[in-house]
């Protein structure tokens, strides 16, 4: 089983956001970056594959030399090897960003290609379907479960109060949603495996791009809230006030 | 003149309220345009034209019918080569999906068919000269992008609540039309749909949503946050991923940064400490109330009120309180 893992470095989430000079992107001073979410359960859904069946799993990022240290991070979880296509940034279309990784995925002769179901940073979710479509590869998106074998594939996504079962044939592209495995922790030995482990640097073949940025900006923070009161006793007065303030009672 | 064509989202032979707000927000769009036509399109088992005429009461001019067996279940590359089809032969400008489970497989296929761009999980959708403009919560909701989308035709994904769906009758024209291709031939095939019971309220469309966390101590006290959501009446119950990795609920349940992304009129935090993974999910919610032993949890920074105890204390007469303030109602 040969799988390719595509994933995406972003900014950690946790911590606050300021707005850059340009009004059009975020400040990066002092921001940490990391692995997207849904990317590491990607990585590590593949690694439990090819560790069952054989294998190996190739991590594919698209972006600026900085990239090159997330596509290390997958290596010392246990990718075999990595691809970095570079590009000065990652554009805002999509469809830019699929044509790359099609491009150099299109002769890879993988049995699978995985994604996190969406980038946290821009939260859009398409670059996997749309590779998929370039590809004209069979493609389930954010799947909570996976199994592969003999050719064939079956996974689970979860709906809105439902969920459905599909089945695939291999090869295809699959964007892995939560629920399918926690990321593993890189090993020490892994971290000083993954500094031999071949890192081919390419040019990104992004083409045209038809999104841009035009602002961003924080959304309006929350007032304070007040404490009603403590215990069972502050109930009364809650639901007051969910009943003549907020007018949700 | 741009039309505008709709994705009608149907499940189980119903039509999805996600489908009224896409045709909704495709009316908006086609009136600010220049007043194009709206093709609502529609796609299911044979039986269900008989939903095409609620697309024509939210603006909808056309209405695509298109019947086959093989669209019983959700069918998702039939469907979107049916899609692109319908985006080249009704001179689309723009095609407006719901960003819901199925229109986010469905909306990035259609668009690379078409080489087109897409902006997902749209929030307003506006004309600027050629180009569209819209808003879009990006970096787990705390940044908002205003994005400039040229080029023709353009697809774009709407959240789910972003629009609200509005009665603009228009004709409503049913056309009927065949597949592109064989949709039983399609390589991904959903073998199974397994609705949760009819009656229990999504987390995406409920107006109220009672979550409960860790401070519920065990999972057989999750029956408090489900008395607490039947009080209510129209409420789901959600979790922090802290519940829902320790097996006492659903993955599905989750509410958080790598969960579901919820913002209800009212969101009811039980036994919740705000971890800022969760805080991410509710964020947005209209308003938030908070229970929690600890009185500087960070829950209590989103919260609009709070109540400071132990949730297993409070909860049964919170619950006993909303019953009664509903029926006085």
């Amino acid at each position: 089983m040969k799988i390719a893992v595509c994933i995406k470095r972003v900014p950690d989430m946790e911590g606050r956001f300021r707005i850059a000079g340009d009004g059009k992107s975020v400040d990066e001073t002092g921001v940490k970056f990391d692995m997207s979410d849904f990317d590491g359960y990607a990585v590590e859904a593949a690694l439990q594959i090819t560790e069952k069946q054989g294998g190996e799993v190739v991590v594919v990022a698209v972006g600026p030399d900085t990239v090159q240290e997330t596509l290390r991070k997958a290596l010392s979880m246990g990718a075999a090897r990595a691809v970095h296509l570079k590009a000065d940034a990652v554009p805002p279309d999509g469809l830019a960003v699929a044509r790359a990784l099609a491009a150099e995925l299109k002769d890879g002769a993988f049995d699978l290609v995985l994604f996190g179901k969406i980038a946290l940073d821009t939260s859009a979710g398409v670059v996997g379907p749309m590779t998929a479509e370039l590809l004209d590869l069979p493609c389930v998106s954010a799947a909570s479960r996976l199994e592969v074998a003999s050719g064939k594939g079956t996974a689970r996504r979860e709906l809105e109060g439902a969920y459905e079962m599909l089945a695939f044939p291999l090869p295809a592209v699959v964007s892995i949603d939560e629920g399918i495995a926690r990321p593993r922790y890189p090993s020490l030995k892994g971290i000083m495996a993954a500094k031999k482990k071949p890192l081919d640097v390419k040019p990104a073949q992004l083409g045209e791009a038809r999104i841009a940025v035009e602002k961003m900006a924080l959304p309006p923070e929350r007032g304070a809230g007040r404490i009603v009161g403590e215990g069972p006793a502050a109930v009364p007065e809650l639901v007051r006030l969910l009943q003549t303030e907020a007018k949700v009672l | 003149m741009a039309n505008i064509l709709a994705f009608a989202e149907a499940r189980g032979g119903e039509l999805r309220k996600v489908a009224l707000e896409a045709v909704t927000a495709a009316r908006t769009l086609a009136d600010a345009t220049g007043g194009g036509e709206v093709h609502a399109l529609l796609v299911g088992a044979p039986g269900i034209a008989a939903k095409a005429a609620a697309l024509g009461e939210h603006g909808a001019d056309v209405v695509v019918v298109v019947e086959h067996p093989g669209f019983e279940r959700y069918n998702p590359e039939a469907t979107a080569a049916l899609a692109a089809e319908r985006v080249r032969a009704g001179a689309v400008r723009a095609a407006i999906f719901p960003y819901s489970a199925h229109g986010r497989d469905l909306a990035p296929r259609v668009a690379a068919k078409l080489g087109a761009p897409i902006a997902a999980d749209v929030t307003s959708i506006a004309a600027q000269g050629d180009a569209l403009v819209v808003t879009h919560p990006g970096y787990t909701g705390k940044v908002i992008a205003t994005l400039k989308v040229t080029g023709s035709p353009v697809v774009l994904s709407l959240r789910a609540g972003a629009v609200a769906p509005e009665q603009r009758p228009k004709a409503g024209r049913v056309e009927t039309a065949p597949p592109v291709g064989d949709p039983s031939a399609s390589r991904v095939v959903v073998t199974e749909l397994a609705q949760g019971s009819a009656t229990k309220l999504d987390l995406g469309e409920a107006p109220v949503i009672v979550s409960g966390g860790r401070g519920l101590k065990a999972p057989e006290n999750f029956r408090l946050v489900e008395e607490l959501a039947a009080a209510f009446g129209n409420a789901a119950v959600g979790a922090t991923r802290a519940v829902t990795d320790e097996g006492w609920r659903p993955h599905a349940d989750q509410i958080g940064q790598t969960g579901r992304w919820v913002q209800p009129q009212l969101y009811v935090a039980v036994g919740i400490s705000g971890a800022i993974q969760h805080i991410a999910g509710m964020r947005n919610s209209r308003t938030i109330v908070a229970i929690n032993k600890d009185k500087e949890a960070p829950i209590f920074k989103v919260a609009d009120y709070g109540i400071v105890g132990d949730a297993l204390e409070i909860v049964p007469v919170l619950t006993e309180a909303v019953r009664k303030a509903k029926q006085g109602a």
